[in-house]
């Protein structure tokens, strides 16, 4: 048997459901943990950037409307379809991370059952962070939480997968939609995932994945009338101020977490909380 | 219509001081600012000298804060908070009566609203967050979830003691302690506050009132030794503040203003409606972050409606705030005054349709009569930009959908009120509405157990029930 020539795979942008390239037309190599080339990246522009915003908006009413236990379904889904993957992005995780194969396996394995804890939270958050309010007068009072709407996430830039998937199963498991921009140096399994995530029945515009110069990218993200709240996880530190600044002038929510958050233990409710509006209604009781 | 007599309250009870001064570390002390003169807006006399902080003023507050919280404050048990913050919940109800008539002479509200709303929402305030106090842990946030520190608040003139209590009254109970700026114009009743928690013993330090005008709020929010700021004001002020606050590590809550759509359906009991769209604009002058300034009606209606609107409207007494018989009191600032009177002229410009109570107006004082707009539509500077008076614009809808679309047209997102008789409609519209409370089939409802606060511009984080709790939490 001969040797066969593999097919190399063209890493893209993940806008809307569909793979562009970037609009700009410009690509950056990647390489693994020594040096060694893997493969060109999208490098994503503002253009792009505004492309995928637009797209978030699009989805979010779709997605907050649908009932959380569709979208616990769609979660469980990714995990499901992300297990069927593992290997291929042990494999990533190992070249983009430079770690053994055994560290890569043990943070693909966190961040299927990420998606498995996230997914089973769909349908309590209501419940845990919802309210029935003991008004002082002849009213039903309740409060339930709500999604803020389309969040712009910079992703961690170490933790390629299990830090990506920390940062966007929150967002969007309540029902926000999401432009994020990924690891600059480590972006392949992010890529991968978006292809995860398309056969996922997570509809298109839900997630929107962006790889490219974070530096780049996040004002005008940070900046954007259309976006509601944003993630400084993965923002360069030299950045972080200046986008906080941008933000305030439409008044987002800002979660400024920084690189350096242990994404190996299981999370909290804050990334949940961080993104949500709690909506308080009131009826007059009578007859 | 009915004649009334006047039935004034007297002023006598309201015990005004010449002068006033700020609070600081467990006593009254002589602030090194620019004293201010605070005005009754009703006549625009002087009601008092207010001493006022400097920025060394606000440095010593800030320090006063932090010993308080070192040695004392974070150090207590929450069991033995509570017991304060009672007291003081007890003592805002044993002075009612002189603190309703202090904030209607300062601020210009009617004393009918002070009485009935300001001052008993403000003591339920303090003792809803009592019970909190030694309760945190089972509020959702952990098993023992920590205060932030210095709490740095800065309170508008519009419910110039309640927003104090929204303020102070969590910020206590999870564990922080507080310096409070209350607004330039109306800084009496959280004096008389600082009285109270002076006469309840609380800690020298655990509160710190300091009057002055934006550049005192701008020194505190700016403060190197503050960890939470909490403001409610304007969105423009909270931009300023947010942008400040960048790259820091202060947790920041804002309430910031709102335009905010009162909705009504054809098949909404129209004489209820109007009771609830008047309360909705006129309620406080208008001078309301969550006012229904914005009226939609359904088109079938809109006629109808609009006439028992303008016959409701031309039955307010405007006029002194201390009269019990009045509806609609003073515009709390000449500024204020000149804001709406701008907004109003360009409502007319722009073609909307005027109409204004031809009710008295006193010779003195910052008045203005109820106003409404028809003949409105979105892209008006009225139907946009949030007038803070006693001005309504009426809009018209056709379909659900389309009241939505009109009602979430808006980069504000503070509140919402819909009109219909039918259960399963309210629902579906408060689901829609982007917006931070929806009252159905009533209007500017408040509790201490029921979280407020905003979507998109109008701010971010929540005021009461539990949810109100983050705010003050390191979480």
């Amino acid at each position: 048997m001969s040797d066969r020539v593999s097919v190399a795979k063209t890493y893209k942008l993940y806008i809307g459901g569909a793979f562009p390239r970037s609009e700009s037309g410009r690509s950056y190599p990647v390489t693994d943990s020594k040096g060694g080339f893997l493969a060109n990246a999208a490098q994503g522009s503002r253009k792009d950037a505004r492309d995928a915003v637009s797209a978030a908006r699009k989805a979010f009413p779709g997605w907050s409307g649908a009932t959380a236990y569709n979208r616990g379904q769609v979660l469980y889904r990714v995990a499901e379809v992300l297990e069927g993957r593992r290997e291929q992005f042990i494999t990533e995780v190992a070249a983009s991370e430079g770690v053994p194969l055994k560290k890569a396996q043990s943070l693909v394995d966190s961040a299927i059952d990420r998606w498995v804890w996230y997914a089973g939270w769909t349908d309590k958050i209501a419940a845990v962070l919802g309210s029935s309010n003991p008004v002082a007068g002849p009213y039903f009072s309740f409060s339930t939480p709500e999604p803020t709407g389309v969040v712009a996430v910079l992703a961690p830039q170490q933790s390629s997968l299990l830090g990506l998937v920390s940062v966007i199963a929150p967002v969007i498991a309540s029902g926000n939609t999401c432009v994020v921009i990924t690891s600059q140096e480590r972006p392949l399994p992010a890529i991968t995932l978006s292809e995860v995530l398309a056969t996922s029945d997570v509809p298109g515009g839900v997630v929107n994945i962006i790889t490219g110069r974070t530096a780049e990218i996040a004002p005008w993200l940070a900046s954007h009338g259309d976006v509601n709240a944003l993630d400084l996880t993965g923002a360069p530190e030299s950045l972080r101020a200046d986008l906080e600044r941008s933000a305030a002038g439409t008044v987002k929510r800002v979660l400024r977490n920084k690189t350096g958050e242990d994404f190996t233990v299981t999370p909290d409710l804050s990334r949940i909380r961080a993104y949500l509006e709690t909506k308080t209604v009131w009826h007059p009781m009578g007859v | 219509m009915w004649e009334y007599a006047p039935a004034p309250e007297s002023r006598d009870i309201a015990n005004l001081k010449p002068n006033y001064r700020m609070f600081v570390d467990g006593k009254f002390v002589e602030g090194t600012g620019e004293p201010l003169k605070t005005i009754n807006p009703a006549t625009e006399e002087v009601l008092a000298e207010v001493s006022t902080a400097s920025a060394s003023d606000v440095d010593n507050a800030v320090k006063a804060a932090r010993r308080a919280y070192d040695r004392v404050w974070s150090k207590m048990p929450g069991s033995e908070r509570a017991k304060y913050i009672y007291r003081i919940a007890r003592q805002i109800q044993e002075r009612a009566r002189e603190l309703a008539v202090l904030e209607s002479l300062d601020n210009g509200k009617p004393i009918k609203e002070s009485r009935d709303v300001d001052v008993p929402t403000a003591a339920a305030h303090f003792f809803y967050h009592a019970g909190w106090a030694d309760k945190l842990s089972y509020a959702g946030y952990g098993p023992d979830p920590k205060p932030l520190g210095v709490a740095g608040q800065v309170i508008p003139w519009n419910f110039p003691l309640l927003m104090a209590a929204w303020k102070i009254a969590p910020a206590l109970a999870c564990g922080n302690t507080v310096v409070l700026k209350p607004a330039e114009t109306t800084p009496l009743t959280a004096l008389v506050l600082a009285d109270i928690i002076q006469q309840c013993d609380l800690p020298p330090g655990v509160v710190n009132i300091i009057p002055g005008a934006g550049d005192v709020g701008a020194a505190l929010v700016e403060h190197g030794d503050v960890n939470k700021v909490a403001f409610t004001g304007s969105t423009e002020v909270g931009k300023i503040i947010q942008r400040q606050l960048a790259g820091s590590s202060k947790k920041l809550t804002l309430e910031l203003g709102g335009k905010a759509a009162n909705i009504v359906f054809d098949d909404a009991p129209l004489d209820q409606a109007v009771e609830g769209i008047v309360n909705g604009i006129f309620f406080n002058q208008g001078h309301v972050c969550c006012a229904g300034s914005r009226l939609l009606v359904q088109e079938s209606v809109a006629d109808e409606l609009l006439e028992k609107l303008h016959v409701r409207v031309s039955t307010l007494r405007v006029g002194d705030p201390l009269d019990k018989n009045t509806d609609v009191g003073a515009i709390n600032s000449r500024e204020q005054l000149t804001k709406i009177k701008e907004l109003t002229e360009s409502g007319e410009a722009e073609g909307a349709q005027r109409w204004t109570s031809s009710c008295p107006l006193p010779d003195k004082g910052f008045f203005f009569a109820p106003t409404v707009f028809s003949n409105v539509s979105q892209a008006m500077r009225i139907a946009r930009e949030e007038i803070f008076g006693p001005v309504l614009s009426v809009l018209t809808f056709r379909t659900p959908d389309e009241a939505v679309a009109k009602a979430n047209n808006t980069p504000y997102g503070l509140s919402a009120g819909v009109w219909t008789e039918k259960g399963s409609r309210i629902l579906w519209m408060a689901q829609r509405m982007r917006a931070g409370v929806v009252w159905s089939n009533t209007f500017n409802r408040f509790d201490p157990a029921a979280p407020f606060g905003g979507y998109q511009e109008s701010g971010f984080g929540r005021e009461g029930g539990r949810t109100g709790l983050e705010a003050y939490l390191d979480v």
